[in-house]
């Protein structure tokens, strides 16, 4: 099915399940423990190994010899692959660096050998008698000092201008140009990096932890050079992934390859020391932005650049593309500039580009406010566009942002709050409230899926979408109950298998969407061979409470399927994404507690107003944008990989030393859902929340510092120190 | 993890006898420090000797109208105690600061003053440590140092003791009680049972090979008001920037020991003489030499800061 023009009615509309708050389906799974993780797929093979991963000591440079004599004696050991005996590999499409390297050392941590042993402790220690003769290289660590040396990206569109910006600002009345840096972030989910391989003659399946199935199978066939059809991934639970999971990382690989080399099904799974550095995460950015506006609060000119950089063919952090479209301003432009570093891999994580984006320009927006004399929540509706502001022809398909901040200052007590930095006191506590916009932009993606109906009248779905713990089992089995008119119980749900047709996957905010309209596009095809068996007129079939109508006949679906039947399709889209903007929006608000001594920060409440599209599940929605919300106060506060500049590497490479929020830093949380349809979207009139939630959170918790104590820091983490000296005197 | 043989000790002589006897012995109690390390490979120890076992998990009333505690004593025990919590309610809440609620079920007294530091380059051991492997170099003293010492430290070592209840040990001058493989026992004062890192960090205590700690013991209790402050970027479960535990009187006179600036509890009775005078006078005795990393030079103000908060707290 091709959705090209605006959804009109459809059986979705009537909302007897979707839209309604629903507990996971797959929730008693989880909490009793039952939920079959990748590791723990004793099931799935008997006689599974361990791989236990040696990562590379250096950060760039080559290795001279390996000497794996020790490693092989040791008890236990079955094999142990390397790059110099695992024969040729490719690299896949997603990856930067190669997963196996050697003898070029791209990145600290870089696998290099993979042991396999009968027990997870014979390999681990046979993994550290691996030894491995180094010849270092100089490389590049540091993103301030090679920012000289950044240049334009050739992929995608790294520069973006309309009107003049130079000319705008030179000739604003109230101007700001300030520089924002945001450090490099780790996924840090729960559950680390995970598969078992098992290969069946030159097939190879594979359990793992992965968001895109099609993506990684893909990878895995071209890294191993083999068929693509050769590879199977299974992947129905998946511990978290923030973006960690989008690609195929060293567990996969190595768990093939040493599968293939000790004859075995062999499981592997990164030590959490490893993940830090061997897989991917969020690149620091230092951003520059220049506003310039008149006295009446009207944004004349506006600039955005970003510098961030990346192993030599990676890709820039796209955080200047919220600058495109959040606020007016006839002169604008804006700049992403990519450096070479030698850390490791820089990719995707949780709103890649619109969260450290927004981290820095809502900041920017509260200083701009602060300087024309204007309420920040005012200042922004006074600049809010309709239209794509590089291109007004476009307009948003939907766009809400006055709405959310409206309503989010009304709930929130905006009023209260003294627009005077530094002068609330709550005993010990400076306080202060802060606010910025969210935005983040609403991708669809094709996406498929296969429908039976059999004889007991359930319907199950299959399609190789993915949940990362995001809610996919419920709204899928919503939509399908939605479309065939059945209660929700008689709905079955299987995902994350390359078995199953081809879906968008979980990344980008783009799944509870693209992936529900995939399912949708099947139903359609489902409820017309219904009919058609039935000899129903399709065109005023009526699908309710486990039956269908047609006139004065009805039949139940049971009856329906016979034998049963089974219906595919994917959703496609035309280029109503072109025609129109999508994005999604919300406004934060924040309040927090300085300590008037020790400048410790702690947030006090918060609230998310999103818009985004219907809400398909309100009480996963919800779940998504607080844990979003939860991980925005980890980049405000704490989160921040502490790059090693000599050695190369982060160097807080556990969760010890790379915090994030506990219970005790989150302590109320409040989410509230305009009520919205996208008929742009899709059949759905969904989009994504999941990343909306973070994006702003960040700043919206730097200007409630701000607002507290009057101090403005402009790098974040906004940690202690950065405070310290610049608060007022204390007692004592 | 490397291999080892294990071993239940039947009685603290002969676990330490055994500890001494035996090549690469090591003791474990809760293990929430040691099977860490082991399985990092930082710690190899070829032998363990399990003392869980021994009859050292009494708190009990000295002679001295004192508390005498067990080395085995769990952490959430000691800091629920009655008698902790009313006469020294300093340690109470240095334990509570400290760590999380499962760990601190498994925790030991004598593991928790014996815990290893938490450098991150001491924890990957790619990387040259003088702590874990003596001789190879110090990859902190120039490297990401946020963490480390102010004070008391030296060219071959930054790191911090990162010990909660070790601060209030210390300002509440514990005895540490041993036997030794020959039987005969000894006190150390907590003051002299950590050491500075000088040439060697790798030796954080004045403990001989296989001597074994039985118990820590309380003088009697002093009174006056007893204040933790423990202050971190995250609410919970992480280590201190800097700490403050604080003993103070109602004439304004009082002890303090501080966390997260040494190698060990850091206390100076001759500072502790100005606390009348106020938080500014006492830190700058107190922490007068330190040579802090451009990194963690905020923890200097820190701790006159904290310090402040905690005094007029106790004023309040
Ligand atoms: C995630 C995490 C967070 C933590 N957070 C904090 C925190 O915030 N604050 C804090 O203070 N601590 C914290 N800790 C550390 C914790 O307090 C220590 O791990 C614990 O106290 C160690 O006690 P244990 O009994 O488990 O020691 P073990 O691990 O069993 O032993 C530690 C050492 O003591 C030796 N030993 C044990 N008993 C004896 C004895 N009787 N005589 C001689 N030697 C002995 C062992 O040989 C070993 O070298 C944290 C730990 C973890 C894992
Ligand atoms: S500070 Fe001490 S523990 Fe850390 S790297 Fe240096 S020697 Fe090792």
């Amino acid at each position: 099915m091709k959705f090209e023009t605006p959804a009109t009615t459809n059986p979705i509309d009537q909302l007897k399940v979707v839209g309604k708050p629903t507990m996971r389906i797959d929730g008693s799974l989880k909490t009793t423990g039952t939920a079959p993780y990748a590791y723990e797929r004793y099931d799935v093979a008997s006689n599974q190994a361990y791989g236990y991963v040696v990562g590379a000591a250096i950060a760039k440079g080559r290795i001279k010899s390996i000497n794996l004599a020790a490693a092989k004696a040791a008890p236990g050991v079955l094999a142990i692959v390397t790059a110099e005996n695992a024969g040729k590999l490719g690299k896949g499409k997603f990856n930067t660096a190669k997963l196996l390297g050697g003898p070029e050392i791209q990145h600290y941590h870089q696998a290099v050998a993979v042991v396999v042993a009968e027990t997870f402790e014979q390999a681990r220690d046979a993994a550290q008698l691996v030894e491995i003769d180094y010849a270092r290289e100089k490389g590049f660590f540091d993103l301030a000092g090679a920012r000289e040396l950044a240049k334009k990206p050739e992929k995608g569109k790294p520069d973006s201008a309309a009107g003049d910006f130079a000319s705008g600002f030179s000739s604003a009345q109230v101007k700001l140009d300030e520089t924002y840096t945001t450090p490099d972030h780790a996924h840090a989910m729960m559950e680390p990096h995970a598969s078992i391989a098992v290969w069946d003659g030159d097939k190879l399946n594979l359990w793992t932890s992965n968001q895109m199935i099609d993506w990684g199978k893909g990878d895995l066939a071209l890294t191993l050079g083999i068929d693509k059809e050769n590879v199977r991934l299974i992947s129905p639970f998946i511990g978290g992934g923030f973006g960690g999971k989008l690609f195929l990382r060293s567990d996969a690989l190595l768990a093939a390859l040493g599968a293939r080399a000790a004859k075995r099904p062999v499981k592997v799974s990164l030590p959490r020391p490893l993940m830090f550095n061997n897989t991917t995460h969020r690149p620091a950015t230092i951003q520059r932005i220049r506003i310039g506006a008149n006295t009446d609060g009207k944004i004349t000119a506006i600039a955005h650049e970003s510098w961030s950089g990346d192993l030599p063919e990676g890709g820039p952090e796209t955080a200047v593309n919220q600058t495109r479209l959040l606020y007016s301003g006839a002169d604008r432009m804006t700049a992403t500039r990519l450096a070479v570093l030698d850390l490791p891999e820089g990719n995707a994580m949780r709103a890649p580009g619109e969260a450290p984006g927004t981290m820095a320009l809502e900041i920017a927006m509260d200083e701009m406010a602060e300087k024309l004399g204007l309420d920040p929540v005012e200042f922004r509706i006074r600049n809010d566009t309709q239209v794509d502001p590089e291109k007004p022809e476009r307009p948003f398909s939907q766009r809400q942002l006055i709405e959310c901040l409206r309503i989010g200052a009304d709930r929130f007590g905006w009023r209260i709050r003294n627009s005077q930095p530094g002068k609330t006191r709550d005993g010990p506590w400076l306080v202060g409230m802060g606010v910025a916009a969210a935005f983040r932009d609403n991708l669809v993606m094709k996406s498929g899926a296969r429908v039976r109906l059999d004889n007991r009248g359930v319907v199950t779905v299959e399609t190789d979408m993915t949940d990362i713990g995001t809610g996919s089992y419920t709204i899928i089995a919503q939509t399908a109950a939605e479309m065939m008119g059945l209660p929700l119980h008689k709905v079955e749900v299987r995902l994350g298998d390359s078995a199953f047709p081809v879906s968008a996957g979980s990344g980008g905010q783009w799944g509870a969407n693209s992936s529900t309209a995939g399912v949708y596009a099947a139903c359609v095809k489902l409820r017309e061979a219904v009919t058609q068996k039935l000899g129903f007129n399709s065109a005023d079939a009526v699908f309710e409470d486990g039956e269908v109508r047609s006139g004065n006949r009805s039949a139940s679906l049971a009856e329906a399927a016979g034998d049963g039947l089974v219906a595919e399709d994917l959703m496609e889209y035309g280029d109503l994404d072109k025609k129109y903007q999508q994005s999604t929006f919300g406004a934060h608000f924040v309040e927090v507690g300085v300590d008037a001594s020790t400048a410790e920060i702690r947030v006090r409440r918060m609230l998310a107003v999103c818009a985004a599209g219907r809400i398909l599940n309100p009480q996963t929605a919800r779940s998504q944008v607080i844990g979003a919300m939860t991980m925005g106060v980890g980049a405000a506060l704490m989160e921040e990989l502490a790059v090693d500049k000599r050695l190369g590497f982060f160097v807080n490479h556990d969760l010890a030393g790379y915090e994030v929020p506990v219970h005790a830093d989150i302590p109320h949380q409040e989410v509230v859902f305009l009520d919205e349809t996208d008929p742009i979207s899709s059949p759905m009139k969904a989009k994504g929340v999941g990343e909306l939630g973070i994006c702003g959170v960040g700043a919206a918790v730097a200007n409630a510092i701000y607002n507290a104590t009057g101090v403005r820091v402009r790098n974040y983490p906004i940690t202690l120190d950065k405070l310290l000296e610049r608060l007022p005197e204390a007692s004592g | 993890m490397k291999s080892f043989t294990y071993e239940r000790a039947n009685s603290p002589t002969e676990a330490a006898a055994a500890a001494a006897r035996i090549k690469g012995a090591k003791f474990i109690a809760g293990g929430t420090n040691l099977l860490d390390l082991m399985k990092l490979q930082i710690e190899t120890p070829m032998h363990l000797i399990d003392v869980n076992s021994l009859a050292l998990d009494k708190i009990e009333a000295t002679p001295e109208g004192g508390l005498r505690i067990g080395a085995l004593v769990r952490n959430t025990d000691l800091a629920a105690d009655e008698r902790v919590r009313r006469d020294y309610g300093l340690l109470s809440r240095a334990l509570l600061a400290g760590a999380s609620g499962q760990l601190r079920n498994k925790a030991t007294t004598a593991g928790n003053l014996l815990q290893r530091t938490r450098c991150p380059y001491f924890y990957d051991t790619n990387q040259p440590c003088n702590k874990r492997q003596p001789g190879s170099g110090c990859s902190a003293i120039g490297g990401f140092s946020r963490q480390h010492a102010v004070i008391g430290s030296s060219e071959a070592c930054i790191a911090t003791h990162p010990s909660d209840m070790a601060i209030a040990m210390r300002a509440l001058d514990a005895l540490v009680e041993t036997v030794r493989p020959d039987g005969t026992t000894r006190n150390i004062p907590v003051a002299e049972f950590h050491s500075l890192p000088g040439d060697t960090p790798h030796i954080e205590t004045t403990l001989t090979p296989g001597e074994l700690i039985t118990a820590v013991t309380l003088p009697k209790p002093i009174g006056g008001k007893h204040i933790y402050r423990k202050v971190r970027d995250r609410a919970s479960y992480a280590f201190a920037l800097v700490s403050v535990g604080a003993i103070v009187q109602p004439d304004g006179t009082g002890r303090v020991a501080v966390g997260g600036v040494a190698h060990k509890p850091w206390r100076s009775e001759a500072a502790e003489s100005d606390l009348p005078k106020g938080a500014k006078a006492v830190t700058e005795q107190l922490l007068a030499g330190a040579r802090p990393t451009s990194d963690n030079a905020f923890k200097v103000t820190l701790v006159e800061r904290t310090l402040g908060a905690v005094l007029d707290e106790a004023r309040s």
